[in-house]
């Protein structure tokens, strides 16, 4: 059983086919980088497995569950988690409480509200734990809001691992960083997604060839090679869809 | 046959006023995201205006002037109260139209007191259209759908066929865009609200004589025109149209109808009496219940259609 | 860094809070005591009607402060719960005592939050606001159909005194009364605190801030949404029990749309951002509605104007200002801004002075002209019809333009200074 399966997934908006039947293996405890010129539809294509936006054709299964047509929590709660390219926090709450808050439902406490925050063992050190994998001990009760773009990065991934979801998607991850917070951003993102399964959207080449076991390389919303990293390099196509033809 | 007949006419021209009234507000909300809670105040204030500048100069120049001075108020309210609102987001906005429609209500009473003013509907207007059947359709009533349409044509035109109608349909969707083209875009905001509110205002000069002209006016068509524009789905000038001219029916029919659930089950044979359980429920005349049937459609389309008749956008 | 949490031995060390006790007791004491400091005739009822428009702005700001719900129509389940705690209180059958009859109420508000909240809460943002609006029109339109739940024009009475005596209390005093709301104001008050501190209260808070990442940390953002609703409902019914207690009387103004608008209108006055803001929220509401309006009959406009300049000026509410004063203070900065401060206040009061007393001429003049043309202010008379209070009205506001553009922008400047020094030293402490 694979951890992430998409099967010839199409998505059209209104009279434009942006997914032109993307099909994707991901095993259990793989890396695998999506990458792709501008346009190609790596960020609807994760919209799409997240269940943001419905699929228009084929299916997506998570760990051998078709998940087309469900709904983002329902999907979270089958085990896959999500970040986004565009920092995606609760502004208003500290950095402490947003993490927290992505520990509350895979912790079981649900929609309670008669149980104490303060008092929830697991949730506190889960947090703590959390917190201090990212790096932000010293921030955990400034807002989100204010925090420098960096740390929001930073923020944006420990909320997506927080949970504890097997399958992590990761949609840009180091957009905006510099060489040095990109390599502590690689050393990171290996560290928490430790024997989970990842997929990640990444510009950044020496980001892919850090981290990932397999690179997909999708070209208008199409999967047009999936292989490892150094037979990616070498298709005659990969080539030309990057360069354009000789 | 003449009652269906007169009261469709009354129910349409009382739609064709809501739709003066929606079409402003529908306006200002696609174009700024900005609710006007005070869209029916303005409309209060058209009335009032027109009493004001009618008692001295005549009902027709009264049709032209008050809206003026209506718009010119709603832009100046614009550009001092709502503008420096704009950072704060739209509940600030939304809050701050809310405290506008109290304060303009204590405003007109101020100036011309609490009780109703005799604004009356001019001599050459008030006098019987046709008559059918020994019922007649007033001419002024006539009138008040000839402004509506004309004004409603108006609008279409300057939206589809000037250039600022161009930039203000660009501007509804992507002002930001729009901006960058180089258009001031916050003074067309202004000019939409004055505008809008200018609507507001024209629809006050003409209803209000033709209903009633006293402080409590606003809050009587302040609420359904929000049913109004939800109902044809927020942002759609054409759903605004529809849903008016169903609601004007719908109303006018139903507070003419004083059949209730408990007539229909007599007539089919069911002896229901005020023994019978469910008795005050069942005696209820359509009649009767015409005051929630805005509000009762409004819940029934937000629960099966949110988009509204025609929305485009929630 | 958190003192006192030792991670590594495992075990959490917390120290007593002994300030979040220090609070609550206070808060319990004002309650206790304030009919001792108040004692004029009215002031027992002035304080009741504080108390239960207390519970009714903290249920609706579960919605609007902790949720980003803006309501137009939470009195429906005040109101209901009004409603059907009035008729417990005469049906002859029930023998629920007075004491409980809150609980009626609150149990009302929730079974129409349950059915009503389904609906609405299926919608956020703009859409929710007006289904809520139009919902309480429904409700109010509804009650003069059904006259036989709803009194019809006249509304329902009852007497707050019946039943059994509870250890001698009979409710007939208007003491008793604020009593029972004082007590009932604490529970609920604690409660509500309570729930901002569950696991509920706080993916509120997050539903508040960004309701679409909720969805992807596993949460459906519209079961959040109703069972705040269904909670906040609980409590506003309630605050509708308790004034039906206080007043005896029930209509169909307490389902209307006007009151729905009034307690939008305190809680945010008083300032959605802080659990205590709808506190202050409904002292100011009531001081507006009751007090004020026995002294001037421009007190609508008051109202009108005091909220558009808060929602212009202050929009986090007086509770924000306050804290941000606070704030000043303890980081020692107080002495810094003081003179300024002074100034300013000092040419904004003067200029409320001759705005109060313009408005209290014109009001005279066109409202009251029957009085004849001379009206008593501040305990001096004044003949509308001379053209000297008008000047003095006018040079009045003249000079506080002058005096608030002098003073006003050397205050900003400092404002500004003293809050930027304020920042960088808390990031000074976090770095």
């Amino acid at each position: 059983m694979n951890a992430l399966e998409l099967k010839d997934v199409r998505k059209h908006f209104g009279k434009s086919e942006i997914i032109r039947g993307a099909s994707l293996v991901v095993t259990k405890g793989e890396r695998c980088a999506i990458i792709g010129p501008n346009g190609a539809g790596k960020s609807t294509l994760f919209n799409l497995v997240s269940g943001r936006f419905p699929i228009s054709g084929g299916d997506i299964c998570l760990n051998g569950r078709s998940v087309a047509g469900m709904r983002p929590f329902e999907i979270n709660r089958l085990g896959l988690a999500r970040s986004f390219q565009i920092s995606n926090l609760f502004e208003k709450l500290s950095v402490y409480d947003n993490l927290r808050c992505a520990v509350l439902y895979a912790l079981g406490y649900k929609y309670s509200f008669w149980q104490r925050l303060g008092g929830l063992r697991d949730a506190h050190e889960r947090t703590e734990q959390v917190l201090e994998d990212i790096g932000l001990q010293r921030q955990r009760d400034v807002p989100a809001g204010v925090l420098t773009y960096a740390e929001q990065r930073a923020l944006e991934i420990g909320i997506t691992i927080a949970g504890g979801a097997d399958v992590i998607l990761l949609d840009e991850p180091t957009a905006g960083m510099s060489r040095s917070e990109s390599d502590a951003a690689v050393e990171l993102i290996a560290r928490v997604t430790e024997g989970k399964t990842l997929v990640m959207v990444e510009h950044d080449m020496s980001v892919v060839f850090g981290l990932a076991d397999k690179i997909a390389v999708l070209v208008y919303g199409e999967v047009i090679a999936c292989d490892s990293p150094a037979n990616i390099r070498a298709n005659r196509d990969v080539q030309a869809a990057y360069l354009g033809e000789p | 046959m003449e009652f269906t007949l007169f009261t469709l006419l009354n129910g349409v021209s009382y739609g064709l006023l809501l739709f003066m009234l929606s079409s402003g507000l529908t306006l200002i909300f696609s174009m700024m995201g900005v609710l006007n809670f005070a869209h029916a105040s303005f409309y209060m204030l058209g009335a009032y205006v027109a009493y004001a500048i009618s008692a001295r100069l005549g009902f027709w120049p009264a049709l032209v002037l008050a809206p003026l001075v209506v718009g010119l108020a709603g832009a100046l309210v614009e550009r001092y109260g709502l503008r420096p609102l704009h950072k704060f987001g739209h509940i600030p906005e939304l809050l701050f139209t809310f405290g506008l429609s109290y304060l303009m209500v204590e405003l007109v009473q101020l100036v011309w007191g609490r009780a109703a003013v005799a604004y009356p509907i001019p001599q050459e207007l008030d006098r019987p259209l046709f008559t059918l059947f020994a019922t007649s359709f007033p001419m002024y009533r006539g009138f008040m759908m000839l402004v509506a349409l004309s004004m409603l044509a108006a609008i279409w035109l300057v939206l589809t066929r000037s250039r600022i109608g161009l930039v203000i349909q660009a501007a509804l969707t992507h002002p930001e865009a729009v901006e960058a083209l180089g258009h001031n875009v916050p003074r067309i905001f202004m000019w939409v609200f004055g505008g809008g509110c200018a609507l507001a205002g024209l629809a006050g000069v003409i209803g209000g004589n033709a209903f009633v002209t006293e402080p409590g006016m606003a809050a009587t068509v302040g609420t359904i025109i929000f049913v109004v524009v939800v109902v044809g789905g927020m942002g759609s000038l054409a759903g605004a149209f529809v849903a008016s001219i169903l609601i004007g029916v719908l109303q006018t029919f139903a507070v003419a109808l004083d059949y209730s659930l408990m007539t229909l089950l007599n007539w089919a044979g069911a002896g229901i009496t005020a023994a019978t359980f469910g008795y005050s429920l069942l005696k209820v005349t359509i009649a009767q219940s015409a005051p929630i049937l805005p509000f009762l459609l409004l819940v029934l389309i937000l629960i099966f259609r949110p988009k509204g008749l025609m929305g485009m956008r929630e | 860094m958190k003192p006192g949490l030792n991670r590594a031995s495992g075990l959490a060390y917390t120290p007593l809070n002994l300030s979040r006790y220090l609070v609550w007791t206070c808060f319990a004491l004002v309650l206790l005591a304030a009919p001792l400091v108040f004692t004029k005739g009215a002031a027992l009822s002035i304080l009741s009607q504080i108390g239960t428009l207390m519970i009714f702005g903290l249920s609706y700001n579960m919605l609007l402060g902790q949720g980003g719900m803006l309501s137009f129509g939470h009195a429906v389940y005040s109101g209901l719960g009004a409603f059907f705690a009035i008729h417990a209180m005469n049906h002859s059958g029930l023998h629920v005592p007075t004491t409980l009859i809150a609980l009626v109420g609150g149990v009302a508000g929730m079974g129409f939050g349950v059915l009503f909240g389904y609906v609405t809460t299926k919608k956020a943002g703009t859409t929710f606001a007006m289904i809520t609006l139009g919902l309480v029109e429904l409700v109010f339109a509804s009650s003069l159909m059904f006259p036989g739940f709803f009194g019809g024009e006249g509304g329902v009475t009852t007497n707050r005194v019946r039943g059994q005596a509870f250890f001698g209390i009979t409710y007939g005093p208007q003491i008793q009364v604020y009593y029972l709301i004082a007590g009932w104001l604490f529970l609920s008050t604690v409660a509500m605190f309570a729930f901002t501190q569950t696991p509920l209260g706080r993916m509120l808070n997050a539903v508040r801030d960004n309701p679409e990442r909720v969805e992807f940390i596993g949460y459906d953002t519209q079961s959040v949404r109703y069972l705040t609703l269904i909670l906040s409902a609980f409590f506003a019914g309630i605050s509708g029990a308790l004034s039906a207690i206080n007043f005896e009387i029930v209509s169909a103004e307490n389902v209307s749309a006007m009151r729905s608008g009034a307690v939008l209108l305190f809680v945010f006055i008083g300032g959605i951002g802080f659990f205590f803001g709808p506190l202050v929220g409904a002292v100011v509401g009531v001081f507006f509605t009751v007090m004020l309006s026995e002294y001037s009959a421009a007190w609508q406009l008051y109202l009108g104007l005091f909220f558009i300049a808060v929602v212009r000026f202050a929009p986090g509410g007086l509770s924000s200002l306050l804290m941000l004063l606070l704030r000043v203070v303890k980081f020692g900065k107080f002495g810094r801004i003081r003179t300024p401060l002074l100034a300013l206040l000092s040419c904004t009061l003067f200029g409320l002075l001759g705005l109060v007393f313009g408005i209290e001429l014109l009001y005279h003049l066109t409202l009251d002209a029957a009085d004849g043309s001379v009206v008593t202010l501040f305990g001096w008379r004044f003949d509308t019809h001379s053209a000297l209070p008008w000047l003095a009205a006018a040079a009045m506001l003249l000079l506080a333009c002058v005096g608030y553009r002098k003073t006003a922008p050397a205050y900003m400047a400092l404002w500004g200074e003293v809050n930027a020094d304020i920042a960088a030293a808390v990031r000074r402490d976090v770095a």
